[in-house]
């Protein structure tokens, strides 16, 4: 005698087909609002910063007078604070990934440290700021600088490039390693002429994301002394500077409209270089990208 | 496939071979050899002496420590962590755990080639030229020279000649084998150690790896570990039988297979277990 009644079955077979296409649906109705706000959102910046958004917009200092003004001076600063941030950031985090990864002993002390770097990943960048104002800007005396700032957004990426580069270390096969010790090699030449070519596209794209994760944050570099008014570029890495969210909180602040308007434009510009740096990440990735 | 009997009921005593095998120069000789993974005590034991220039066979189940033993004649083993060791292994009159014996030179001695195909995500041309740079040769000549070579001493010249500088990935996992096999030539070794060449390769790929071992051992001294009995039967001078970490039986090839001395053998090479 049969255990499975087919009657009960043909019964079910409707209520679990309808099941299957409401999950589906509801899964649709997510993506979908956060499409729906993120095109509001652009539509709304689109249409609002297009007014002012011009090559004098790009290369004028900024100015009381909304026709007038521009993003240069927080353009050029952001410029600056990256060409800090970027080598410090990916020379520290990578060096962290390859020793954690590499050479640490599995003990208890390197998985303190393994815990500690995930947490600070999440620690709120406010803090990073006030890590940087007492550290650089206090103790080491270099002021409200280019290099203060840059050096506090390091800290700041840090551990998120930490935890990417060791990911991809990760992903290289044993069998890589074992065939270049077969052969003789030290560990050393193993790290630099197979583990670490082989992990490099997603070190990359992690420390790209990371660093547009810099690029839009505001709160550390305000606490570490950024200015909000500047006419005037960089001359090296001890000038004080501003950068472009810096810029975009402060005209957001002022009462008139035309300066929500600039924002609107700063923001544009701010977008275009974020999908700059994330589609330089994306193509890495799908370039070097290896079957192993 | 290639049939070969081993029933040994059915071999003649007058066609067994009488190479006096025992008499080749050691390449390597093992001395009481212990190893533990842990408290898993995985070779035990261990009195081995591996001839010059000669195709030892390392057969037995599945565990009884073929790679393990396989790893340890270039100290592979040691990179997992819990591994211990006693005894020796005499290789050139030296003892290869001698502290000022450097795993880097032991390793340039003895190539390893392994289970599966484990090329570089490289081109062909930089799998072959790893080996010879990382012990610093950087002319170009050379390196083209050691590179056509290798290649050639690994029967796979002819195929890939045309397009060297593409990936070695492109490669039929026959091919990629023989390239890793090419690989390890490039570093003029004096043994080539391969933990089960084949058992990745379709039958016609394992034909060209096995006539490669029967060319590379007029050259080398070669130890190769395979759940292939007619493998070892093939292509081997001397097998040893390996059972729960120690050697039942080590002799020539033929007399193993055609008059095992030792019940378990008998036994596990007629499919009787294992
Ligand atoms: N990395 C390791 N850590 C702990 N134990 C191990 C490790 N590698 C092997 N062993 C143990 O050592 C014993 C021998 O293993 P080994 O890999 O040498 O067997 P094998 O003869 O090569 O088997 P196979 O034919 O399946 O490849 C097994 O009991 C195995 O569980
Ligand atoms: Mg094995």
């Amino acid at each position: 005698m049969a255990l499975i009644k087919k009657e009960t079955v043909r019964k079910r077979m409707g209520r679990r087909i309808a099941a299957n296409s409401t999950a589906k649906g509801i899964f649709i109705a997510a993506t979908m609002f956060a499409l729906v706000v993120l095109a509001v959102l652009l539509y709304r910046i689109g249409s609002e910063g297009m007014e002012y958004l011009s090559l004098e917009f790009i290369t004028n200092f900024a100015s009381r007078m909304p026709e007038r003004a521009g993003i240069w001076a927080a353009l050029i600063g952001t410029l600056w604070v990256m060409a800090v941030t970027a080598p410090v950031s990916f020379i520290l985090g990578v060096g962290t990934a390859i020793y954690l990864e590499e050479y640490a002993k599995k003990n208890a002390f390197t998985r303190f440290i393994q815990i500690n770097i995930s947490n600070l990943a999440g620690v709120p960048s406010i803090v990073f700021g006030l890590l940087g104002l007492t550290i650089f800007v206090r103790l080491l005396e270099l002021q409200r600088s280019v290099l203060a700032g840059g050096l506090t957004m390091a800290l700041l990426i840090l551990p998120v490039i930490v935890v990417a580069s060791q990911e991809a270390l990760r992903t290289v096969p044993r069998d890589l390693r074992e065939a270049s010790y077969g052969m003789g090699a030290t560990k050393w030449q193993t790290i630099r002429r197979i583990v670490f070519p082989a992990a490099l596209p997603g070190i990359l794209t992690g420390t790209i994301l990371a660093l547009s994760r810099a690029i839009g944050e505001t709160a550390p570099l305000l606490v570490v002394g950024a200015l909000a008014y500047v006419a005037f570029v960089p001359e090296n890495l001890f000038s004080q500077f501003t950068v472009l969210p810096i810029q975009l909180y402060n005209w957001t602040s002022r009462p008139q409209e035309d300066f929500h308007m600039l924002a609107a434009s700063g923001i544009i510009v701010l977008l275009i270089i974020l999908l700059i740096m994330n589609s330089i990440a994306v193509y890495i990735r799908n370039k070097f990208h290896k079957r192993f | 496939m290639m049939e070969v009997t081993i029933n040994h009921k059915n071999v003649k005593k007058e066609n067994v071979k009488k190479e006096n095998v025992q008499d080749a120069p050691a390449a390597f000789k093992v001395n009481n050899l212990n190893l533990w993974y842990g408290q898993d005590h995985a070779l035990k034991d261990i009195k081995f002496d591996i001839p010059e220039k000669q195709v030892t066979a390392i057969i037995g189940p599945s565990g009884c420590g073929k790679s393990t033993f396989i790893k340890t004649l270039n100290r592979m083993v040691e990179m997992v962590p819990i591994v211990r060791m006693s005894g020796e292994i005499i290789y050139r009159d030296r003892n290869i755990f001698d502290s000022k014996y450097s795993v880097e030179e032991l390793r340039t001695q003895v190539g390893m080639v392994f289970q599966k195909p484990n090329p570089f995500p490289k081109s062909i041309y930089e799998n072959i030229a790893y080996g010879p740079k990382i012990h610093g040769i950087k002319n170009k000549k050379v390196l083209d020279e050691v590179v056509e070579k290798s290649l050639r001493g690994a029967a796979i010249w002819d195929e890939v000649k045309d397009r060297l500088h593409e990936n070695a990935f492109g490669l039929s996992g026959g091919q990629q084998q023989r390239i890793c096999i090419a690989r390890c030539l490039a570093i003029e070794p004096d043994v080539i150690l391969m933990d089960e060449p084949t058992s990745a390769l379709d039958p016609i790929s394992t034909l060209k790896v096995e006539e490669l071992v029967q060319e590379l051992k007029k050259e080398y001294s070669i130890v190769i570990v395979t759940h292939n009995m007619q493998q070892a039967a093939r292509i081997s001078d001397r097998t040893a039988f390996f059972l729960n970490g120690e050697v039942v039986e080590y002799t020539d090839t033929s007399t193993l297979f055609s008059n095992p001395s030792d019940k378990r053998t008998e036994d596990y090479i007629t499919g009787r277990f294992g």
